[in-house]
């Protein structure tokens, strides 16, 4: 088992024609991912490596049965693409374009609240259910399939964990990156709810950042909700306030959203927090050797 | 993106905010002219500068008497201004906004932000104005309204009662609120800010409502769709290599200690800023050369970092993943060799073909420590600082 992706899961990939939706379309069908179809406005009946291009995700969907969408289409015409998706009740939705406009985003999750869908970024690395299928650009090869998810609000912070943990030997049930953004669809604690239910899993690592009350709000999820053990990271305990840190979401205002405010939170909910990121892999060997 | 009190009053006026009268200069010369032709004494001087706290530094001096205006604009014009916000090496003051004063009977405070946890547009009000509605939300959190937006509905006129009525003000007052709280949510939504703040909104003696002070920041990820914003940003008051390294696409933040870091994502740049810390350093700054990190990003990310006379020592952290470790590792060597980088690095590269990148980086003949991890990295850039005596 996994979550949200398993072999199973049926791709259409938005943007499919661009530099990057080819060279990622290639990575995902190289680690096995089954790519259905892809979508460009106006190229519909070309083909990419002979997977079928189709002019609206409806139209594909109809052909091929898609049950998931990987969005490389521009940040001016991301949330288009992300309504186009849900429009077409894919449940699925993941969203790697960075850049997208904020209201253009609050407009987005007013429409998918209307939907059975689940949308996952924008801004961010993907999912992977390791062995099974990888809808993202992260580099498939420093995971193993195995007992720990992983959340996180950061694309190569991840890599860097799950490469400790791969290392250490430790698999990956399924790892979903939710997004450098203000607003973005799935959050932790949509993801706790998740992971708690997913036998294949036996404990879990929370990457967060400073920004918002994400973090806050999962301490309140797990301290009432989740068996499963969790370990936790939180990024930016140097970073000055008032400073966007490279994500359009990690930013301390008005002295709110802080990492030291976000780790205690977690601490409290009985969350092991690691302080020094290199670390991360070790501390779940404990609770994974046990 | 942030802009002046003066853009933004602009800005709010053209939405139907009233505003002082007024106009910026940017000499002293102008003083004299431009009081006369707001034609009231006495006059308000504000410096404009992107940080708030200006009263506090001497930033906002009232004129009584015109033929003092140009003297004291003088001294403004020029003068180094810190506040509470500016940090200790303060600001240039370089325009200075010269306004009618008007009589405050109350101070408000009125803005407009984003909830991101609720994903929504939310207008505050309270009638404790003129200090941080931070402080007001800690401490009597009772004294600030409320009202989320529906997107797809937008703001509507109940809400606006909603808001004045809450306040406790009477059918007069509310019919004058409804233009400012219509008109800034308008200004808002219209400019894709991520916050627009009127701060005071006060009534003067007279009744009426006026935005005494303004604060609009604008969503980065919006400018694209507003060529009348972009024009308005002030260099000025931006750090020069941050513009530098805006020019590169490169998300660079200056901060205070001598380890230089060059580290490709936004999280794993701050992770490394905290692990320097853990080990007891201190970042020089915050460079995320995008996750992808190509070698010309990291050509350019040297040329930031070593115009940084405080970094003593480099440590350039890779998490490359997909991308293959010998073509980053021979980017970097070349860097160093085109920059001419003569302070001790520290590199850690992760991704495809590790091997063959790391031999590349202890062939080179360059001051290269190559580390095997994160942990590692951050043990010999300690070591490498206690060499250089730093």
């Amino acid at each position: 088992m996994s979550i949200l992706v398993d072999e199973n899961t049926r791709v259409l990939v938005q943007g499919i024609t661009g530099n990057e939706g080819m060279f990622h379309t290639r990575q995902m069908v190289e680690y096995g991912t089954r790519i259905v179809a892809g979508v460009t406005p106006g190229k519909g009946g070309q083909k990419v490596d002979g997977i079928p291009v189709f002019n609206t995700v409806s139209e594909a969907v109809r052909e091929t049965e898609a049950n998931a969408s990987a969005i490389f289409v521009p940040p001016a015409f991301a949330a288009d693409a992300i309504l186009e998706a849900a429009d077409a009740n894919i449940p699925l939705i993941v969203c790697l374009t960075e850049g997208i406009p904020t209201l253009d985003m609050i407009k987005v999750k007013e429409y998918l609240r209307k939907k059975n869908v689940n949308l996952i970024g924008p801004n961010t690395p993907g999912i992977i259910s390791p062995g099974k299928c990888k809808i993202g650009v992260m580099a498939g090869y420093i995971h193993r399939q195995g007992p720990v998810g992983i959340m996180s609000r950061s694309g190569t912070l991840t890599y860097e964990v799950v490469d400790q943990l791969t290392k250490k030997g430790i698999g990956q049930s399924t790892c979903v990156g939710i997004g450098g953004d203000q607003i973005i669809g799935l959050d932790y604690v949509d993801l706790l709810r998740l992971f708690e239910k997913d036998p294949e899993t036996r404990a879990l690592i929370m990457i967060g950042e400073i920004g918002g009350i994400a973090e806050e709000e999962a301490a309140k999820f797990i301290e009432k909700e989740i068996r499963k053990p969790v370990v936790a990271f939180i990024a930016g305990l140097t970073a000055p306030p008032g400073r966007r840190m490279g994500h359009a979401g990690a930013i301390i205002s008005g002295g709110k959203g802080t990492a030291q405010e976000k780790m205690e939170a977690l601490e409290k909910a009985g969350v092991r927090v690691v302080k020094n990121p290199a670390l991360v892999g070790e501390e779940m060997a404990k609770i994974i050797e046990n | 993106m942030k802009i002046h009190e003066y853009q933004a009053k602009e800005i709010l006026r053209q939405y139907g905010v009233p505003v002082p009268k007024g106009r910026v200069i940017q000499t002293a010369e102008e003083a004299k002219r431009v009081s006369e032709e707001i034609g009231t004494e006495p006059v308000v001087l504000k410096a404009q500068i992107h940080a708030g706290g200006r009263g506090k530094g001497g930033g906002v001096r009232v004129v009584r008497n015109l033929s003092e205006v140009e003297k004291v604009a003088r001294e403004m014009i020029g003068m180094t201004l810190v506040t509470p916000q500016t940090g200790p090496k303060g600001k240039v003051v370089r325009k200075v906004l010269i306004e009618e004063r008007v009589e405050i009977k109350e101070e408000l405070y009125l803005g407009v932000v984003i909830d991101r946890a609720k994903a929504s547009p939310v207008i505050m009000a309270s009638r404790e104005g003129g200090i941080e509605i931070e402080k007001v939300a800690a401490e009597s959190p009772e004294k600030i309204v409320k009202e989320w937006i529906d997107p797809s509905i937008g703001l509507r006129p109940f809400q606006v009662n909603k808001i004045g009525y809450g306040l406790g003000f009477g059918p007069v007052e509310v019919g004058k609120l409804r233009p400012i709280i219509t008109g800034l949510f308008n200004a808002f939504h219209e400019k894709d800010c991520l916050l627009a703040e009127i701060n005071p909104l006060i009534l003067t003696k007279n009744g009426e409502f006026i935005a005494l002070d303004a604060k609009m920041n604008f969503d980065d990820n919006g400018l694209f769709r507003h060529k009348e914003i972009v024009v308005l940003r002030d260099l000025h008051e931006e750090d020069p290599l941050e513009i530098e390294a805006s020019k590169y696409n490169l998300n660079y933040i200056k901060l205070n200690g001598n380890v230089g870091c060059m580290v490709n994502g936004a999280g794993l740049a701050m992770a490394t800023m905290d692990i320097i810390k853990v080990f007891g350093a201190e970042p020089a700054n915050f460079l995320d050369v995008g996750g992808g990190a190509t070698v010309e990003m990291v050509k350019n990310g040297f040329k930031i970092l070593m115009s940084d006379p405080d970094v003593k020592v480099v440590f350039i952290n890779i998490f490359g993943g997909i991308l293959r470790c010998d073509t980053l590792a021979k980017g970097v060597t070349e860097a160093v060799r085109e920059v001419k980088v003569k302070v001790p690095i520290v590199v850690r590269l992760e991704g495809t073909n590790v091997e063959e990148g790391r031999k590349i980086l202890n062939d080179s003949g360059l001051n290269f420590t190559v580390a095997a991890g994160m942990y590692e990295g951050a043990q010999k850039v300690v070591e490498a600082l206690k060499k250089v005596g730093a």
